[in-house]
């Protein structure tokens, strides 16, 4: 049975090698924005990703799973282990089975990962109009543009241009690619309210979860360019001896 | 007694080892004595670079291995599951995976150094070839090390590589599924590129000990190319270019190091952080970065078999270029016309790259089919023809003579038919 299924794919393949297929609408330039984490000393605004996870809980989570997180990860951004208790308290996960046999419950613990909003892919589909939500931990390592696009697809929604033919059930956004998104706008002005009083803007909110959903793709990163300074220091150092002693050991040659 | 080595190191542990094991002695000869070109420039540093690079591959990859599950249900976590919990495992994966990258950046450099300067003529075509023999193992294990991590390129990137094979008339569909061990890239196909993925670079070890025995026997070519005439023309390999190699090598790291600190997915595709999906094929499917310029010789030919055999050609004509290349002269220093010529085919290279990384239409088409014809053309065209034709300019007496004497050379003799040893 597999052989003409993959006969098929083989040509598919070929075909997709080989044929000049036509390019997808023209998208606009996704605005770069200007991150607390780009450049070489970049490190996380803690406040802007906690104000993110505080959106990825009350908004984004009821679709988007993030199955890659564990709830102690979240001291990466700042929540003391009191909080992060608290965040997993809230969610119940399976528990170990019990004396006769009978699978139990508890709440979450720090130690166990995002619980996922839906029991598997089937159901996220049948939820969702037969699109599955992209799990969120690497999402913006797994989009081009990263943080800038998460940020612009955000705000990305308006009306679809004069004689745009969008299908049901699909939502037009700029940035999206080829624009028809299965996802409606989820962030609006104050969709919610945060916790340390900043106003909830789209722009703000656009912008903080992008900033937390950076984080969660790139946990390391502060570690990574700090240790990434010191090495290049060091190697820079040693770059000039090394070239110092090259002299001197030449020196009769030349 | 018979057998026996007579040792001259004077500390009595090494004497003793190297009387009945002149490992020491050997190592004094290749690596401390050794009589190597005084006029090498910084073109010479890849080959040593190349070795550190397989070192530092190998031994990430060992502890990555540690913590990797060749599995399609687990690989991708475990591989995140490095990222993120695995003490300092982030580096780990991160070097390797840019390690990667460097390794073909050295190598390909490497490589540039022989076609300029000539090192595969007389009389070292052996060693040219177990080079060319390396960066065809290279390619197969960067290929299988790729698939590991069981993201979407990772899937699709193995799926259309794989497939090739099946343009093979009456046995290719059959030898596809014997590399799948299935009818499509699944969990025996990650298992085993897994195991063939820690087995190749110990191979690699081993044929890179036989360039360098190769290279021990013929000697270094240099950027003169002509022979080493007399003791004046070389110098020890220790301390001169022990020294000279360790500043390439610092240069090299802090490349190495911006790269895996500053920008280690820089070289990477978006998609492969999205685990494999063999129902959902990406928009483009696009190999590394090293491979473009010869997935852009692949898709140039509008024909399935054409484009694979196009494809293995351009690895397959680097063996018999000593041969082809007809000119007595190996130094572009001294060979005014193919000097441009050998910048010509890095730029059709550099094309070729660039068009792998674009969409087969338009412009793209067009400019991959002349980068490709050119790339042929040089090879098997160009090199018999102009090696009879061009006028080479004269060769210095000997390499001493314009390191020492510096300006003009005044014993200059004009090029003569290929220097015997």
């Amino acid at each position: 049975m597999m052989r003409p299924l993959r006969g098929g794919l083989a040509a598919f393949l070929v075909a997709a090698a080989f044929a000049l297929p036509a390019r997808a609408q023209e998208m606009p330039e996704i605005p770069k924005q200007s991150w607390s984490f780009s450049g070489p000393f970049g490190t996380f605004d803690l406040a802007a990703a906690q104000r993110g996870f505080q959106i990825y809980k009350e908004v984004c989570s009821n679709c988007h799973s993030m199955r890659l997180l564990h709830y102690r990860d979240l001291a990466g951004i700042g929540l003391s282990q009191d909080e992060i208790r608290a965040v997993a308290a809230a969610v119940t996960v399976p528990g170990p089975l019990d004396d006769q046999g009978a699978p139990t419950e508890r709440p979450g613990l720090p130690s166990d990962v995002f619980k996922s909003p839906f029991p598997n892919d089937k159901a996220a589909q049948a939820a969702n109009g037969g699109a599955i939500p992209p799990d969120q931990t690497l999402l913006v390592n797994a989009r081009e543009g990263g943080p800038d696009y998460i940020d612009a697809l955000m705000q990305g929604y308006t009306d679809p241009p004069e004689g745009f033919k969008l299908q049901d059930g699909l939502y037009y956004n700029k940035y999206f690619p080829g624009h028809q998104i299965r996802m409606p706008q989820m962030l609006q002005d104050d969709t919610v309210t945060y916790t340390d009083g900043t106003k909830a803007t789209l722009a703000q909110e656009a912008h903080d979860v992008a900033t937390f959903l950076m984080w969660t793709s790139n946990p390391e990163m502060v570690q990574r360019k700090q240790m990434g300074v010191h090495v290049v220091l060091y190697l820079a150092l040693l770059t000039c001896l090394t070239y110092a002693v090259k002299r001197k050991v030449w020196a009769d040659v030349h | 007694m018979a057998g026996l080595h007579k040792s001259e190191f004077p500390n009595p542990v090494i004497n003793w080892i190297d009387t009945r094991m002149p490992i020491f002695t050997m190592m004094q000869k290749e690596y401390g004595s050794f009589p190597t070109p005084r006029n090498f420039n910084y073109f010479w540093n890849f080959g040593a670079l190349a070795m550190i690079n397989l070192m530092i591959m190998i031994i990430t990859g060992i502890f990555l291995a540690m913590n990797y599950t060749p599995n399609t249900e687990l690989a991708f976590d475990s591989v995140q599951r490095i990222m993120r919990d695995v003490n300092y495992g982030w580096l780990l994966r991160y070097v390797h995976q840019n390690g990667a990258s460097m390794f073909f950046i050295v190598t390909y450099i490497h490589i540039f150094r022989g076609l300029y300067y000539g090192s595969y003529k007389y009389p070292r075509e052996l060693l040219w070839m177990i080079g060319v023999v390396i960066l065809l193992v290279m390619m197969a294990t960067a290929f299988m090390g790729y698939v590991l991590p069981w993201g979407q390129m990772s899937y699709w990137g193995a799926t259309v590589i794989t497939n090739l094979f099946s343009a093979i008339p009456l046995v290719g569909d059959s030898i596809v599924t014997w590399l799948w061990g299935g009818f499509s890239v699944s969990n025996p196909t990650l298992n085993r590129f897994f195991s063939l993925h820690y087995l190749l670079p110990f191979v690699l070890v081993g044929v890179v000990f036989l360039h360098v025995v190769a290279l021990h026997i013929t000697g270094s070519n240099n950027p003169l190319g002509i022979d080493v005439k007399s003791p004046q023309d070389t110098l020890p390999f220790h301390p001169y270019y022990t020294m000279k190699d360790s500043v390439g090598m610092c240069v090299y790291l802090i490349v190495f190091a911006l790269l895996v600190f500053f920008a280690p997915n820089l070289l990477g595709d978006p998609n492969n952080f999205i685990p494999a999906n063999p129902l959902q094929t990406p928009a483009d499917i696009v190999p590394e970065w090293y491979f473009l310029p010869f997935y852009a010789i692949l898709r140039s030919v509008p024909n399935k078999l054409g484009g694979v055999i196009l494809m293995f050609g351009a690895i397959a004509v680097l063996f018999v270029l000593p041969w082809l290349d007809t000119s007595p002269v190996r130094s572009c220093k001294f060979r005014p016309i193919y000097r441009w010529l050998v910048l010509l085919l890095v730029l059709s290279m550099v094309v070729l790259g660039m068009v792998g990384a674009h969409h087969p239409e338009g412009i793209w088409v067009v400019l991959g089919r002349l980068a490709t014809a050119y790339y042929f053309a040089h090879f098997l065209v160009i090199l018999p023809i102009l090696g009879k034709l061009e006028r080479p300019m004269p060769l210095p007496e000997s390499i001493s003579k314009p390191v020492l004497g510096g300006g003009p050379i005044p014993g200059a003799i004009p090029a003569k038919p290929m220097e015997k040893a």
